[in-house]
């Protein structure tokens, strides 16, 4: 999308009262506990200024920039996954009667906020889509824009920095949004300049820039976007080969590799919490100490639980090995069988967050270059 | 997603930890179904199982449950009485071929607790008998009390099955086969023509019977088996039921053998 | 320093043959050192070769989703692993893992089984001396399945 627009600096807080007005709730990025989370923001002050992260295997640090940027880090270890698919939701409450059947039951409203997303980088517009389609199957997912309606405002920020574990680039999913966002920003930051270079994606989107203060954007402005992608694009901290994957981790189900993982993955499901795309669930029961209550909860679930595969006699995926290879398995393969897409978008978190650094683009590599050179199998 | 009220109207004991319940829904709504379908099934709070339907698909009004008791939300199950009510989802899954199977000979075999999933099959098989070439019925156990529905098998003799039954170890009194289900099979003379195989019981025993099926010359493309995984939500969105890229709650219960093979290969997948 | 064809001659299973049979053998044999938790063989696949064990144990294992592996029998010093290769239809019933390091004898069961075919009294020599193991072997099956420690079986 052509950039048409420029937003300076001090006018950003208009966008805040834009989408207030319209009804939207504001959620973006903001420091908690020393991580960048999502929550939700009202003015630009609540951003993360002159924050940037250091990412690597297993370590995730802040550290204060040499400017007063808004954007400028890469993401942290939260995904919008949580306004898609929250982590635990009531579904139901009914009171059980003298025969044992559910009576009275009060299913939990639907309803959320209308939620405006600020900040959502290329690799998370991708993952919002992967699991718009697994959770609402691929029509809902080619909807007009029409349609889409109550779907959450969004307003891009184009990556300015990529992250060390970043790897949008190999899967195709970054670090510039093409498509997906009502409104995309990329941030300008200089000795004298600071403001956002603006793309409109959706009328909905032209709307509401109607109502912040911005001139047109010049050729320059144009090419200072450009600059600030390419840069980024050339950063990424990891690459990942996806050359025929599918077909190439079907291949090897008996790799050794797969037993080497696992003498170091704790099966704390670290990865699967932060990965914008795991979407796995479980429901729980759960009644008072009389019975005449019951509650129907629904909450994340992570493949990596020995509980997961639970059939009669015991878990199908009993062994580390076999609950690292079903993850890594499914993101990067069955995903493409069930989905018709990759589930791994290349945003780096579940490297970054796990506590023993382990790396899926490592892993696949290590797969991959042992077919080329069978001794290395062994390694 | 919210359960419907069915009540217990009929439970009797099968064997020493099985139990069938018959019921039937506060709504007064039949329970259609198709055979080798499923249901999440549950006493109020003590958690969802599936529970393939085990009852007769042209007598909806009742929905049939053969239930083994083997943790707590199955015991639960199991102790409902008379008058109380038991939760369904459902129902959910891939049917078993019966009608694709028509004009075939039709092999089906079971052992244990895999002939309730059977059993719908092998009364719409009978019930559209003309449809069909020879029906055979190979069923499995593990000693001559742990068989199921053995009080209808005279009848479902006389209607046109062929019913071998073994067991793997008996007393004197036993005058049926002794042996497993992989025997029958060798002295069962099977035509090259078509048949068709439906099996559900151990996966081991599912395995092992579908090699010695090949073997006699039935080709794969005809044979089903009816697989087992966690499923959850019935509906393929909680993720627990998948093995290799399929959900078996979804694509399954009942699969094919050439499209389920490949993945049953791969040990803890 | 034994050489191959001496292994095999002692073996119960290879023992009597003629020494030109012992050296076409022989001629289909190596010498293979396994580590520990090898699969040699998996449940359906082609089965191609086999095995006379010279030290170490390996596992006859029966994989069932959701327990460990079963394994319901393990196979020592001088028993022959594996006779799928020259019955058909030629595939592994049986998952075989070695258990502990091993040193094996290998045998290229195809090309053996070609020689079966064309040389009948390599053939009969060889058939009646598997059928003696595994008559053997079936015999100590069924008392396993009999369960002697556990359920015996009641009258109705």
């Amino acid at each position: 999308m052509t950039p048409s627009k420029v937003i300076e600096r001090e006018h950003l807080d208009e966008l805040f009262g834009a989408l207030a007005r319209r009804g939207y709730t504001v959620v973006g990025p903001t420091i908690r506990e020393r991580a960048i989370v999502y929550d939700e923001i009202s003015s630009t002050a609540d951003l993360p200024i002159g924050w940037t992260d250091e990412q690597d295997g297993g370590y995730y640090r802040l550290v204060r920039r040499d400017d007063d940027a808004l954007f400028g880090y890469a993401v942290g270890p939260q995904s919008w996954k949580q306004y898609q698919l929250p982590a635990e939701v009531k579904l139901w409450q009914a009171r059980v009667d003298e025969r044992g059947a559910l009576v009275n039951v009060v299913e939990s409203p639907h309803e959320t906020p209308r939620y405006a997303f600020l900040g959502a980088r290329s690799c998370e517009l991708h993952a919002i889509g992967i699991l718009d389609r697994v959770l609402h199957g691929a029509r809902h997912a080619d909807r007009a824009e029409s349609d889409r309606a109550d779907d959450p405002f969004i307003v891009a920020v184009q990556c300015g920095v990529a992250g060390g574990t970043c790897f949008c680039v190999s899967m195709n999913t970054g670090p510039v949004a093409d498509r997906g966002f009502d409104l995309a920003l990329t941030e300008i930051v200089g000795d004298t300049a600071h403001h956002f270079v603006v793309e409109l994606g959706s009328e909905r989107g032209a709307e509401v820039l109607d109502d912040v203060r911005h001139r047109d954007a010049a050729d320059d402005d144009r090419d200072a976007a450009s600059s600030v992608h390419d840069r980024t694009a050339a950063q990424m901290g990891r690459e990942l080969d996806t050359t025929d994957i599918r077909d190439l981790l079907y291949r090897n189900f008996q790799h050794p590799r797969w037993d080497e993982v696992a003498g170091r993955c704790l099966t704390c499901g670290n990865c699967t919490m932060v990965c914008p795309t795991c979407f796995c669930t479980t429901v729980e029961d759960v009644t008072d100490l009389q019975g005449e209550h019951v509650e129907r909860h629904q909450r994340w679930d992570s493949c990596f639980t020995v509980d997961y595969s639970h059939i009669h006699g015991g878990s199908v995926r009993n062994s580390t090995r076999s609950r690292y290879r079903q993850w890594m398995t499914h993101k990067l393969a069955t995903w493409w069988d069930q989905f018709d897409s990759s589930g791994c978008v290349g945003c780096g978190r579940c490297i970054t967050w796990c506590p023993v650094g382990i790396d899926i683009t490592e892993e696949a590599r290590a797969i991959r270059e042992s077919e080329r050179s069978p001794s290395d199998a062994h390694h | 997603m919210v359960p419907a009220s069915f009540e217990v109207v009929e439970k009797r004991q099968d064997t020493a930890d099985v139990w069938t319940l018959e019921l039937m829904a506060d709504s007064g709504e039949p329970f259609e179904f198709e055979p080798g379908q499923f249901t999440m099934l549950a006493a109020a709070g003590a958690g969802e199982v599936p529970i393939s339907i085990s009852g007769d698909p042209d007598k909806p009004e009742r929905l049939v449950h053969t239930v083994r008791a083997v943790g707590l939300a199955t015991e639960a199950i199991c102790a409902a009485e008379h008058g109380q009510v038991l939760s369904v989802r459902g129902p959910f899954g891939r049917p078993w071929p019966v009608h694709e199977a028509e004009g075939a000979d039709v092999l089906i075999a079971a052992g244990g607790i895999g002939l309730p999933p059977l059993r719908p099959a092998i009364l719409r098989l009978l019930a559209q008998r003309e449809r069909y070439g020879r029906l055979l019925l190979l069923y499995s156990g593990r000693s001559p009390d742990e068989l199921l529905f053995t009080d209808e098998f005279e009848d479902w003799s006389r209607r046109g099955f062929e019913v071998q039954v073994t067991v793997d170890a008996a007393g004197e009194d036993w005058d049926g086969h002794v042996g497993v289900v992989t025997r029958l099979v060798r002295h069962t003379k099977l035509e090259a023509g078509r048949v068709i195989a439906m099996s559900c019981g151990p996966e081991l025993m599912m395995r092992f019977l579908v090699a010695a099926l090949i073997e006699q010359g039935v080709s794969s493309d005809g044979v089903y088996i009816s697989m087992e995984r966690n499923m959850q939500c019935g509906i393929g969105r909680c993720g627990h039921c998948q093995l290799g890229p399929t959900l078996v709650c979804r694509d399954g219960p009942v699969y094919p053998w050439p499209e389920i093979n490949p993945w049953l290969a791969i040990r803890e997948l | 320093m034994r050489t191959i064809d001496e292994l095999i001659a002692d073996s119960p299973t290879f023992a009597g043959l003629e020494p030109a049979q012992l050296e076409f053998i022989a001629g289909c044999a190596r010498n293979e050192h396994v580590p520990a938790g090898t699969m040699l063989m998996r449940e359906r696949e082609p089965a191609e070769r086999f095995w006379l064990i010279r030290r170490g144990v390996v596992a006859l294992e029966l994989y069932v989703p959701g327990r460990e592996p079963l394994v319901i029998e393990t196979l020592e010093a001088g028993d022959v692993v594996g006779w799928s290769w020259l019955f058909a239809p030629y595939r592994w019933a049986l998952d075989g893992r070695t258990h502990g390091d091993c040193h094996l004898i290998a045998f290229d069961g195809v090309c053996l089984r070609g020689k079966c075919e064309s040389d009948h009294d390599l053939g009969y020599a060889l058939m009646s001396r598997f059928a003696a193991d595994i008559i053997e072997r079936l015999q100590a099956t069924r008392l396993q399945l009999a369960d002697v420690h556990g359920n015996v079986p009641t009258t109705a």
